[in-house]
């Protein structure tokens, strides 16, 4: 286990190598640090000067990935790619646009963003689990067909169209919560309840879906039939063996996404004006903060491969018969 | 003159594909077997009959020309205006000329912000004044809800003797020729449509349907205008998608060993990378580029005709991870069966064995696959507009109505007509590509087969 553990660690550092070079090629060779400057600073009426002087704040000045003006090892340590990529490794994440450490910054945002994203994670998956299981229990019936239907037709609305439509109803009709913002500790609630809903709703649609099918096809199976035929009830069919056999898949389904959790949701927090890793991220994309955007791009590739393997783990764990090899 | 836009070119380019796959299909039996299942189905047929509704818009808008300026003198040379317009603008000018001067609720006879006004007898007084084209051929405004209830009565009275004659032309036609196809599915979907285009055009000619915007111009002409760009995103993003997928899922499954090795790489590598932050440092540096080159283009719709083939690239290119790696498990299950094998000791070689075998072998997921792509295309322009790496401001879309309608949530009272407007052909557009999608699914899976 352990052995294996280990050569999947190592499996994932070429992987990372590789995310590497395609942010260092796309944020340094499609576009120079020159272009980049022009567009930071204006199109037009630009000095060569300025434009250095950009650089130079923001270490750009290095040539890309060789420097022939040092000697030794400094040949490569002092470049772009040497100061701006391979130190990513080494989580040091440089400052951003605003001359803010990226790191402190993420680590400070990270709470909201978890404050948001497990409570919709988890309710989520009870939730679809639960609406699941009823249509695969009413299976072949108008109720199962409506619920399907309506997933459908909840998988066709935009997400925007969830969150407009949430903070509509709950905060400007109804005066329940407030209608955006955050505040930290247990203030945090009142603020959270919304977005986790909205979050919770929008998702029901293709999440009890797809947990209907892995039900469906659970339920198809020869021991299902087996214990019907030892006459034990429909629902302890459903409930002892069904939903514990199609647990597996779930479970390693939703496995991947946990190490996600941390960055956050994109559009709920920059609606919702939380302070966390997603808006930042939108943040960073709107002012074109170019050094914010990398790091998470390097984050999120660490997190998802993270989910990689404790998914294989995971697999290990509720299901005996896969092998390690 | 006429205009020959990128996305234009591509667009009749894949209708020229999709017109010979059909023909392709309909004179194989093996091929054409999968497609009659899809079409036995109620709902594929329903949807399709509205699909092919919102495919017409496209198309119609996907035309385009640049309009003659009136001559200033005889005989001078005809001078061209700079501006693209399509066969859809044409259609719709009364739609496209038609501007307010800012909001206007939908059917209103009146602005939406009070303003002063000049009586005639000299004074000026604070009202909600007229509208320069919304309602106004009624000379007394007390006359509206008479008008529009006419109105409405003589668009669903059009409609349904639409809808009578196509019946009627159906059956004798198409019902003799496919008559396993559940025509009334058809019908009823026809019929739908109908009974929602024929009274709004009628309200269209005198009123603003779903109101009028910031600047005044009128939303449901927006919204039919962001079709064509929900539906080139949907479509064009799979020429970049399927050939990549194709190739890499296909070779990795079929050749094993490095290939496989190289290939899994790439795309774990690619797929490990959050999928809205990848589009986004592609979309940004696509911009800086498209900033720093910006003579390259003409007009500004040349311009922003030109970031959004961009963005279906990028799409593409960020997407065929998924396709690659179903159509890698399909071929190395397929390379292991016995015919495969034959083939090997027969000889045959590795591009015919991969054209002849395997391709047709896995073709099920690639259809499987496309149409259920669409859908979620079509949602992530929404999003991506949002987050500001999406199409070009200028380009009218779904995204960049939701996204300026965004701000007007926080007016009292608000300004919802946009979002229900974006909301209507968006759901409607998804819903009808979701359910078409899963009757495809059904029909080419070959686990349902009997």
């Amino acid at each position: 286990m352990i052995a294996y553990i280990l050569r999947r660690v190592l499996y994932a550092i070429p992987i990372l190598v590789g995310v590497n070079l395609l942010t260092f090629l796309l944020f340094f060779m499609v576009n120079t640090p020159d272009d980049m400057a022009r567009m930071q600073l204006g199109q037009k009426r630009v000095t060569p000067e300025a434009i250095q002087k950009w650089k130079a704040e923001r270490g750009y000045d290095k040539p890309l990935v060789f420097n022939g003006a040092e000697a030794g090892a400094r040949q490569f340590t002092n470049t772009i790619f040497f100061e701006k990529s391979v130190k990513l490794f080494a989580f040091d994440f440089g400052r951003a646009e605003d001359n803010r450490d990226i790191a402190n910054e993420i680590r400070t945002r990270m709470w909201p963003s978890l404050a948001l994203a497990i409570p919709v994670f988890l309710i989520g998956i009870a939730v679809n689990i639960t609406f699941a299981l009823g249509m695969a229990f009413f299976r072949a019936t108008v109720l199962d067909l409506t619920g399907v239907v309506l997933c459908v037709a909840m998988m066709s609305i935009s997400s925007l169209f969830y969150i407009i439509g949430g903070q509509y109803l709950l905060s400007k009709l109804w005066h329940l919560v407030p209608i955006s913002g955050y505040a930290g500790g247990v203030d945090a609630i009142k603020f959270v309840v919304l977005p986790v809903i909205i979050g919770v709703i929008g998702g029901i649609g293709s999440g009890s879906r797809w947990y209907r099918t892995l039900f469906l096809e659970e339920m198809g199976k020869d021991y299902v039939r087996t214990a019907r035929a030892k006459g034990l009830s429909e629902p302890v069919v459903m409930f002892r063996h069904v939903l514990k056999n199609a647990l597996i898949p779930i479970l390693t389904g939703v496995v991947v996404v946990i190490p996600l959790l941390f960055m956050g949701s994109l559009i709920a927090e920059s609606f919702f004006g939380i302070p966390g890793l997603g808006s930042y991220t939108i943040d960073a994309i709107q002012a074109q903060d170019f050094a914010v955007l990398r790091s998470m791009v390097f984050i999120g590739a660490v997190l998802y491969i993270v989910g990689l393997l404790l998914t294989d783990i995971s697999y290990t764990l509720v299901d005996p018969r896969v092998r390690l090899n | 003159m006429p205009v020959f836009l990128p996305t234009d070119g591509l667009v009749w380019l894949l209708v020229a594909a999709v017109a010979g796959f059909t023909w392709v299909c309909s004179r194989r039996p093996h091929l054409a077997a999968p497609w009659a299942r899809v079409f036995r189905s109620r709902a594929a047929v329903a949807s399709l009959v509205v699909l092919a509704a919102f495919v017409l818009v496209g198309l119609l808008d996907s035309l385009h020309y640049r309009p003659q300026l009136p001559a200033k003198a005889p005989g001078a040379p005809a001078v061209y205006s700079v501006e693209a317009r399509s066969l859809l603008d044409v259609v719709l000018t009364p739609l496209r000329t038609r501007l307010e001067k800012t909001y206007s609720a939908p059917l209103a006879t009146r602005l939406f912000q009070k303003e002063q006004v000049e009586q005639p007898d000299g004074r000026s007084v604070r009202e909600f004044p007229r509208l320069r084209h919304g309602g106004a051929h009624l000379k007394d405004e007390a006359d509206w809800g008479r008008d529009i209830a006419w109105r409405i009565i003589g668009g669903l009275a059009a409609a349904i003797a639409l809808w009578s004659l196509a019946v009627f032309a159906g059956r004798r036609t198409l019902a003799r020729r496919w008559p396993d196809v559940p025509w009334g599915a058809a019908a009823a979907a026809l019929g739908a449509l109908l009974l929602l285009a024929g009274p709004a055009a009628l309200l269209a000619t005198g009123y603003h349907v779903f109101g009028t915007d910031r600047v005044g111009s009128d939303v449901l002409y927006q919204a039919l205008k962001s079709i064509r760009t929900s539906l080139v995103i949907g479509t064009l993003t799979t020429l970049v998608l399927l050939p990549l997928g194709i190739a890499a899922g296909v070779a990795a499954g079929y050749f094993k060993g490095w290939v496989d090795d190289v290939i899994q790489y790439l795309y774990t590598t690619l797929n490990s990378i959050p999928g809205v932050l990848l589009i986004a440092a592609f979309v940004l540096m696509l911009q800086v580029f498209l900033d720093n080159h910006a003579g390259w283009f003409a007009t500004s719709a040349e311009r922003a005709d030109v970031r959004l083939l961009a963005l279906c690239a990028i799409l593409g290119l960020t997407s065929w991870t998924g396709l690659a790696r179903l159509l890698r498990g399909e071929a190395l299950k397929l390379s292991e069966l016995e015919y495969i094998q034959a083939a090997h000791a027969f000889g045959v070689s590795h591009a015919r064995i991969l054209g002849r075998h395997i391709l047709p072998n896995v073709s099920h997921i690639i259809v499987i696959a496309l149409v259920m792509d669409f859908s979620g295309l079509v949602l992530a322009e929404a999003v991506l507009s949002y987050v500001g790496v999406g199409v070009d401001p200028s380009t009218t879309s779904f995204g960049t109505m939701i996204n300026s309608a965004r701000l007007e949530m926080a007016r009292e009272p608000m300004v919802w007509w946009s979002l229900a407007a974006a909301f209507v052909f968006m759901f409607a557009l998804v819903l009808a590509a979701n359910l078409f999608a899963d009757a495809v699914r059904d029909g080419f899976d070959p686990r349902v087969r009997v």
